[in-house]
């Protein structure tokens, strides 16, 4: 019998889509953002590990890091030991961090990711609709700081350095970039509210 | 064209852009979505895919080297031609499901559609 070779060349659109046009700019990068340029972060309702609803807005008056990920994503783990860390120490400090799993096998994948990693705050999963109320999250990580009055100050997508994640939320801890809205319900004096 | 009654081959090739990497057929950590190539039920059978030899790459993201395909790279696989297939055209549809990051970030799995037309003759 003879070997017969067809040689195919086959592109696809979705196989340029992504990989071969990038999908997006993915030079991360964000300082904090002025209180006017900032939006309100979609509001969600999912269910945690242990079928506890967790709503974002439940959330308004803390900084809340809001974290894309999956069980796949080699750049992701290396930031989840970070968000670990700040969940720990800034945890009296009104500030949280929100995971957001977009593992298509859902619990199945995360469940024993979550436990075997001691992930020591609450990790939701993600749907494509809550994907799509955040622009599109087309790479992962994408993190998102959320002031306390909810809106976003900043978004990353990608690996960013520790240093530069604790540098943004001290600033919006430390009430340097406090919406005036929320200022004024916490009773912060005037000269401390964003311009 | 594929006569009946033989064996014959057929090259899927593959381009990764520059600085993106997929996963191979049987990566490094078990977290990792492999590259696979699925045919789907035709008139020819699909009884073997080989997949490239993969690189061992050590990236900042991670503390072990990964098992990954970058730059270009072909799939090949070897159809079986029943001797009582049907002469004529058909269409053999697969599917490609891989999952490819940078050093930085990840693009979500994506699954994209094979087509590969072939002219049966006896």
């Amino acid at each position: 019998m003879s070997l017969r070779t067809i040689s195919v060349a086959i592109f696809t659109a979705a196989l340029y889509c992504c990989v071969f046009t990038g999908c997006s700019n993915l030079t991360s990068h964000a300082a904090v953002k002025a209180e006017k340029d900032r939006h309100v972060a979609p509001d969600f309702t999912l269910k945690d590990a242990v079928g506890k609803p967790v709503k974002l807005s439940d959330y308004r008056g803390k900084v809340v890091l809001l974290n894309f990920w999956a069980t796949w994503c080699g750049p992701c783990k290396i930031e989840i030991p970070w968000f670990i860390d700040f969940q720990q120490s800034f945890k009296d400090r009104d500030f949280a961090v929100l995971g957001v799993s977009l593992d298509d096998d859902g619990w199945k994948a995360v469940k024993p990711y979550v436990d075997e990693h001691k992930i020591n705050y609450r990790v939701v999963i993600g749907t494509e609709e809550l994907s799509q109320l955040y622009g599109g999250i087309d790479a992962l990580p994408t993190t998102f700081i959320i002031d306390r009055g909810g809106r976003i100050a900043t978004k990353h997508e990608g690996l960013v350095s520790k240093g530069e994640y604790q540098n943004e939320i001290l600033d919006l801890l430390d009430g340097k970039s406090l919406p005036k809205s929320a200022a004024v319900a916490r009773g912060v004096p005037a000269f401390f509210w964003a311009k | 064209m594929a006569k009946a009654g033989s064996t014959v081959e057929a090259k899927l090739t593959v381009e990764l852009r520059n600085g993106y990497h997929c996963n191979s057929d049987k990566p490094s950590d078990e977290y990792l979505i492999p590259l696979k190539l699925t045919w789907a039920p035709g008139v020819l059978e699909a009884v073997d895919i080989a997949y490239p030899k993969p690189n061992l790459e050590k990236y900042s993201f991670s503390d072990k080297p990964l098992s990954v395909y970058t730059g270009d790279f072909e799939i090949v696989t070897k159809f079986k031609v029943p001797a009582t297939a049907a002469a004529g055209p058909a269409i053999l549809t697969a599917k490609l499901r891989y999952q490819a990051c940078t050093d930085r970030m990840c693009l979500p799995p994506k699954t994209v559609d094979v087509s590969l037309p072939v002219e049966v003759v006896h």
